[in-house]
Order: structure tokens, then sequence, then C-alpha cells
């Protein structure tokens, strides 16, 4: 585990010299996923259906509309809310929504004393199965190197104002565990449906970059 | 690996790029890469932790010019030769030579939902009890190892309490150097926002990260 020397029969794939392919493939993006594309196909490793069916599960089909239900049901239903907090896997498992980048889930929740914010500092892990696909923001250097080292200042560009009497928690996501941020239910909102509160959740107050909306918001 | 895709407190990346109404994908080429790089990944020849790493294994000068979904596309390059499913000659000429052999079709759509359902869990059943419960004391250890790891820099050598256990998990460090799964105890481990960066920090805020066992030491 710790540094050695390099062996000669390393020598080409000496790690830091970065990837094998770079300065191989054409710069613009455009044409770079174009030539890998083109290679994998003539080749026969893709199927180009198979390419479809992804983007459009994660265009159409995968994204923060689970999430928002699941917390709806979280706002509602306190003994949904305490088997949530106690497996989400299993909770949400059962609802149908675990799955690729989403196979292990945590719900942690937002109180009076306590702001939950999720980041990934090393990649950009993030619950893909009831969130679907990152943000730009997520993915970003700026959010992953700052968030752990300056949260409240990175909340504040979010427009979330936490005040110092209160405790925030950073979750950095290292391994495989998922976390899903249970937001405060906005205040009047005990009345509303499930499909009414649904409305009211938004992707960042999943990562706890932001606040669900209020009730005037949502009309 | 020290590199840059471990950027937990690193000054100097600027605001965060926040977009209102965001697309999903801002351009198609963005779609075909992360779909590419998903089909091509159900071969089998590389698993979750080997990929990430073909990312680390972009130079920093590589992986700060780069965007999302050019690491992305660049690593699967990399990877696609590193397993032999490419030649260098094929990327360079962009021109494949014949098909390939590995005797059996690619994914298809409906294997594709199928990933896309059941995930790819990564608990494992662990034959030793976990050292530690909730509560105890531990140090993380200093080490920088030049395999992939998932302790971040900034939270090595750092005192923290267990506060969540979740089970056997497959290590990261050898699975993506393919030397096994090697499954290990992992915890959430809370870290004291001071213990990580000082004075200036809140001192009611924390940040929790995923540790397998071995990166861990009773305090």
């Amino acid at each position: 585990m710790s540094s050695g020397h390099h062996h000669e029969d390393d020598h080409h794939h000496d790690h830091h010299h970065g990837s094998l392919t770079h300065s191989h493939l054409p710069s613009d993006p455009v044409l770079r996923v174009k030539a890998i594309e083109t290679l994998l196909t003539q080749k026969g490793l893709v199927d180009p259906a198979a390419l479809d069916a992804l983007i459009d599960a994660y265009q159409n089909r995968i994204g923060p509309q689970i999430g928002a239900k699941i917390i709806a049901l979280a706002w509602s239903d306190p003994d949904f809310r305490a088997e949530l907090l106690r497996d989400a896997t299993k909770v949400i498992g059962d609802m149908g929504f675990t799955g690729l980048q989403g196979e292990h889930i945590v719900a942690v929740e937002n109180t009076d004393d306590v702001h939950n914010v999720v980041v990934c500092t090393l990649c950009s892990c993030y619950p893909w199965s009831i969130l679907g696909i990152p943000p730009v923001w997520y993915k970003s250097e700026a959010y992953r190197s700052r968030v752990v080292i300056d949260p409240r200042g990175v909340l504040s560009e979010f427009g979330v104002d936490i005040v110092p009497e209160k405790q925030v928690r950073v979750w950095d996501s290292t391994a495989e565990i998922r976390y899903l941020v249970i937001p405060q239910r906005p205040h009047g909102a005990q009345d509303l449906s499930v499909e009414q509160l649904a409305a009211l959740v938004t992707r960042d107050s999943m990562v706890g970059t932001g606040l669900p909306k209020t009730l005037g918001e949502a009309t | 690996m020290n590199s840059i895709h471990d950027m937990g407190g690193i000054h100097g990346f600027g605001p965060i790029p926040l977009e209102d109404d965001e697309p999903v994908f801002h351009h198609e080429w963005e779609a075909r890469a992360m779909a590419l790089r998903m089909a091509m990944g159900a071969w089998g020849k590389w698993n979750l932790d080997a990929g990430r790493h073909a990312n680390e294994r972009l130079s920093p000068q590589q992986y700060l010019t780069l965007s999302y979904y050019e690491r992305w596309i660049t690593s699967l390059a990399d990877l696609t030769v590193e397993a032999g499913l490419l030649s260098m000659d094929e990327i360079s000429a962009g021109q494949a030579s014949g098909t390939h052999d590995l005797g059996r079709d690619p994914i298809n759509a409906e294997g594709i939902r199928g990933v896309l359902k059941n995930g790819r869990p990564s608990s494992r059943p662990v034959e030793v009890a976990p050292r530690f419960q909730i509560g105890d004391f531990v140090h993380t250890n200093k080490d920088s190892p030049e395999n992939h790891t998932r302790l971040p820099r900034y939270a090595r050598g750092c005192k923290g309490k267990i506060v969540l256990h979740h089970g056997g998990h497959l290590f990261p460090d050898t699975n993506a150097h393919f030397k096994g799964e090697c499954p290990q105890h992992l915890y959430t481990v809370e870290f004291s926002a001071r213990a990580l960066w000082g004075a200036p920090a809140n001192e009611r805020d924390s940040v929790m990260i995923d540790l397998w066992d071995s990166y861990l030491e009773p305090a």
C-alpha cells in the first residue's frame, strides 16, 4: 500500500503518464465520441438499441420525480418515514426504485438542529436510481472541492443560509452507499396530498443544497 | 493514488456553476458517451472500481482539461485498449480491423433494462466480526498508496467516530486492480470539521465519510 519503485516492466503502464489514448483521439468532443462509437460499432461491441435504451431511461424515466415521491410519502406517513430512516434500501427496493447507482441507500433527515448535504469529492457518486443523472454543479470541481471545507459558504451560493447554531453534516459518498436527504416539510403543508407534497420537493432539496418549495412557490 | 481527482479541500475552483432548468444532457455527444461507457461495462472486462481508477489515471492536466463526459469517453478508450477489445492501431486509424471474437452478442436493450433495475450491489458476506462498534473512536491511516483508494487525502491521519456500520462490502483498493473483491466491514466515520480543517470551521459541523476497516485503527 505504501509508495514504492516502478518496475521496469510497468514502464508503459506508468500511472503518472496519464491516458494511453488521449493524444491519439480527436480533440473535439463530438468527434472523439463519434470515433469511439464508430470503432465499437464496427467491432460489434455495442448494440445501438442498447445505447438508445440507456439514453431514453435517463432522459425520460429515471429522475428526481422518483425521489420526490419517496420524500412526499415520508412527509405524510410517520411509519413510512421511520422505516425509511431505519432501512432505506429495503423501503425503496420494495417500491422498485433501487437499481444501478442506487443499490444501497441511506436516508438522512434535516431537522431544526441538523442540515445534511451530500457530495462525492473523489468522483461524482450520486443516487442515480432515485434522482437520475447528477447535474453539472454536482460534478463540478468547485462543488467537490469546496463543500467539505466550506459547506456554509457553498450553501449560501445556492441561497441556503444556515444559522451558526445549526449543525451542518456533509456526507462524502466514498463507497457504494448513496445518501438521500429528507428535507424538512414546508410550513402549512400538513394537509396536502402526497401528489401535492411531491410537487414541493426539488432535486437540490434531496441533495441538501436546496430547500423544498414553499406553498406559495408551488402555486 | 494522490492525484487531482481527490479534490476535497482544494482552493481556487471558484463559484459553483449553477444553471436554471438544466437539461439532463447538454449535448447529444454527452448522452452517447454515457451510454457507450455503461454499455461497454456490461462485458465484465472491468468493474466499477477499475472504471473509476481509469478516470483517476488521466494526468492531472488531462483531468482538468477534459469535461466530465470527455473524461468518461477517454478513459473508456483506455479501458478498451487495456482489455484487448480495441488496439492502439485501431484507435489511431479510427478504423476497426475485423470484429470481436468474444463469442457472444453485446448487451441489448432488454439487458440494459435489467442492469438499470438490478444494479450491482457491492455488499458481500464477511467472515470476521466487525472490529468497531457504533461510538468507537478511530484513526485513519496516513498511507499514500499509488493504487486506487477511497480514503480522501483530507481525511488521512485524522481522528473520527464510527456512526454507521454497513456490513461487508467489496474493497475498491483491490477490486480496481483485479486483485479480488476482498470484502471488508464498511463504516461511516464522523469527523469534526475542526479536526479536518482547523479552528475557522464551525465547531458544530462535521463530515461523514464511508471508510473500510483497513483504513482504520482504534484511537
